[in-house]
């Protein structure tokens, strides 16, 4: 791992273990924008990991990103950070300077009509975080690449809130005849916005998993039934192994995404890991709520926030079903012969 | 809570070649080789097939090259074995001498034994199984009976192995013997031994399974005669020298790869517009294996650089095991299309019914489910 992933790593595991109490992810849930937490995370360099240092990045690359994400989903942090990390990287791709604040992004790509002129028009759904980010990031499919433009969220006529079911704002926004701030052509295929999402997706999705392992082995080792703890019963054990294995791939599915962005073309990867976690979310949710009995069902005891999040992640940026449909159209197509040779040729 | 890591590793790019040239052996040596064959994967054996891969150095790569071994990397090693084991190429015979007697034998096992056995297991003529499970003891490995008692000039052997798979090919047992009796310290007084399964008092029966084959066995030791200077490692040491052999018997990708050529059959028979549900659930098993593939790479890493991924190594058998045992009854799922072995049998039918018939085992080989669940459970640290 670099020197700038360890320091990453502990910056982050710091920052986010001291501030993301439970108090500031209830209120968070309530509505209430995290502020504090926000601007501590800026300071700290979290949210630019993967650009340039001229870009006023942390000069990593998604392998940075990757550890941060990870992390964010592991403390189960109310911030648009993904959206924010998604953002900055598309517009650095187009070569426009990145805003400070919270970004999002319109999380498919729009009609090139849309980003012709100096203003637009334009009624979007489900736009993660829009209630709360300064800036969102519009990118249209022009036939020849991807055209990135900046629009400022005051500019909005209007931000419909909405929520998933982790309490996340993911909102309407409409915009009419809105400034376009900054807009640029890139060569970037029509579909980065939704493939580099399940990415991002992914990432956390790996982290909330280390969540529930770590929740459920903690209080095993504490919850007495029968004189003993219930770690100490074989059939919970059991259970225990099978969640590790579940959190194990789904790291490794994730990590291997990160590194495959890295040398471009990770399209692969990413419908493998956002396919294989999201399978595993069953299995690990059950798990984690079953160790837990009737407590992990309260509001109160937290491990809700971890499984609320993986079902919400599971659906969005194509669910396990539609990344599975498409690796094996891909498969299929390209005929059993062919399976062995194109996975061992992946990033040689 | 202890915890596991998987850092994702390439294999470096010389064993590109290397891979070329597996590739390019096994198209050449099993262009006839049916599918039906090719389904047995690694627990299906030819020993003139073993001949010919030692003759291309790809036994005991890693070993050194005094005791014939290739001493190359253990990733040139994964290599070899993910194209064998995806080829469906039969390496049975030689596979538990190269996976785990070889490397036992290197850590723990004396020049001479090195010398007289390790040659001959490079260029393929020479096969290991491995005597640990009794008719008594499955699971419960230390509750072994069957007992070595000094005699002149060595031991005296006593006793029944059980589901010993390719004793009646093997030249060479690695077995663990209860040297003294069994006390309070259950892991106490057990030894392994090399022994020659030529010799007199040793009777080898197979034992039919369910699909009809008769590749274990039970291997009865009557007043055999095994000289002393056969005891591998440490006399009363062979429950640390077997947790350490396990460990290489867990780790490798065949794990994972047992019903490969099933999976590859499979997408044979489907259509190349396939319905949504079959584009899904072979979207599904392309994302379980790539998924497979970079934790036993990594696993690989970790042993190359001479870390012990016990924790690790369990965690990728038991979700292969898992991955591996469903493939079969996804087949079946999939397709109207029945496992069969009469003569009629398409290849398809023959390797789907010899994967349905043989997915029991994987979860029982090397180690069961409950004992692997255990080890994880352990590196936990939940018990």
């Amino acid at each position: 791992m670099s020197e700038l992933r360890v320091m990453l790593e502990d910056a982050v595991t710091r920052l986010f273990g001291d501030r993301v109490t439970r108090e500031c992810v209830e209120a968070a849930e309530r509505g209430a924008w995290q502020g504090d937490l926000w601007r501590a995370v800026e300071e700290n360099g979290l949210t630019r990991p993967h650009l340039p240092e001229d870009a006023g990045g942390a000069g990593g690359s998604w392998l940075e990103a990757y550890v941060i994400l990870r992390a964010s989903g592991r403390y189960t942090v109310p911030l648009p950070l993904a959206e924010t990390v998604l953002a900055s990287w598309l517009l650095t791709e187009a070569k426009i300077d990145v805003p400070d604040g919270p970004l999002t992004i319109v999380p498919t790509a729009v009609d090139a009509a849309v980003l012709g002129g100096e203003a637009v028009t334009l009624d979007v759904a489900d736009v993660p975080w829009a209630s709360v980010a300064a800036h969102i990031v519009v990118a249209a499919d022009t036939g020849d690449g991807l055209r990135v433009a900046l629009l400022s969220s005051a500019s909005a006529a209007e931000i419909r809130g909405g929520q998933n079911i982790a309490r996340e704002p993911r909102d309407g926004v409409r915009f009419v005849a809105a400034p376009v701030l900054a807009s640029a052509q890139t060569t970037l295929t029509a579909d980065v916005v939704h493939v580099y999402g399940a990415m991002v997706r992914s990432a956390q999705m790996a982290g909330a998993m280390e969540a529930l392992l770590a929740q459920s082995v903690q209080y095993a080792g504490e919850r007495v039934q029968f004189g003993r703890a219930i770690a100490k019963f074989q059939v919970i054990q059991h259970e225990l192994a099978k969640l590790a294995g579940a959190v194990a791939a789904s790291g490794a599915a994730a990590e291997a995404a990160f590194v495959a962005a890295t040398r471009g073309h990770p399209r692969f990867e990413i419908a493998v890991a956002k396919t294989r976690i999201g399978d595993a979310v069953d299995q690990a949710t059950s798990i984690a709520h079953q160790v837990h009995g009737a407590i992990g069902f309260t509001y109160e005891h937290g491990l809700h926030f971890a499984t609320r999040r993986l079902w919400a992640w599971r659906s969005e940026f194509g669910s396990d079903a539609y990344w599975a449909e498409e690796l094996g159209r891909a498969a299929l197509a390209r005929g059993a012969d062919a399976l062995w040779p194109d996975l061992t040729a992946r990033g040689r | 809570m202890n915890t596991f890591s998987f850092a994702p590793r390439d294999l470096p790019p010389e064993t590109d070649a290397l891979r070329a040239e597996v590739r390019g052996f096994l198209d050449e040596t099993l262009r006839d080789f049916p599918p039906a064959k090719r389904a047995f994967t690694w627990s299906g054996g030819d020993p003139a097939f073993s001949r010919k891969v030692g003759e291309r150095g790809w036994i005991g790569m890693t070993w050194p090259t005094k005791y014939g071994g290739g001493g190359r990397s253990a990733f040139e090693r994964y290599v070899v074995l993910e194209e064998m084991l995806t080829a469906g190429a039969p390496v049975g015979a030689h596979w538990v001498g190269d996976r785990q007697s070889g490397p036992l034998l290197l850590r723990y096992g004396t020049e001479a034994q090195r010398a007289r056995v390790l040659p001959s297991t490079c260029r393929g003529e020479s096969f290991f199984c491995i005597g640990m499970s009794e008719p008594d003891s499955g699971s419960d490995l230390a509750s072994i009976r069957a007992r070595a008692v000094p005699t002149d000039g060595g031991w005296i052997v006593n006793g029944t192995k059980l589901w010993t798979s390719g004793a009646a090919a093997a030249h060479y047992m690695i077995a663990l013997f209860r040297t003294a009796p069994e006390t309070e310290a259950r892991h106490a007084g057990l030894s392994q031994f090399i022994v020659d399964l030529s010799g007199p008092g040793i009777t080898v029966r197979a034992i039919r399974d369910l699909a009809g084959s008769d590749h274990f066995c039970e291997v009865v030791f009557e007043d055999a005669f095994v000289a002393a200077d056969m005891l591998v490692g440490e006399e009363g040491g062979g429950w640390r020298q077997v947790m350490a052999e396990l460990a290489y018997e867990r780790s490798g990708p065949e794990r994972y790869l047992s019903c490969y050529p099933l999976l590859a059959a499979l997408m044979r028979e489907l259509p190349s517009a396939p319905s949504e549900r079959q584009a899904i659930e072979i979207g599904r098993q392309v994302a379980h294996l790539a998924t497979l593939r970079a934790m036993s790479i990594s696993v690989a890493g970790m042993l190359d650089a001479g870390d012990n991924p016990a924790l690790e190594a369990a965690l990728v058998k038991d979700i292969g095991c898992v991955f591996e045992q469903a493939l079969p009854g996804l087949a079946q799922s999939l397709l109207e299309v029945a496992p069969r072995v009469d003569a009629g049998a398409t290849d398809y039918q023959q390797v789907l019914a010899h994967c349905v018939q043989n997915a029991p085992s994987f979860s029982l080989r090397g180690g069961t489910r409950e004992i692997l669940r255990g080890i994880i459970a352990r590196g936990l640290g939940l018990r």
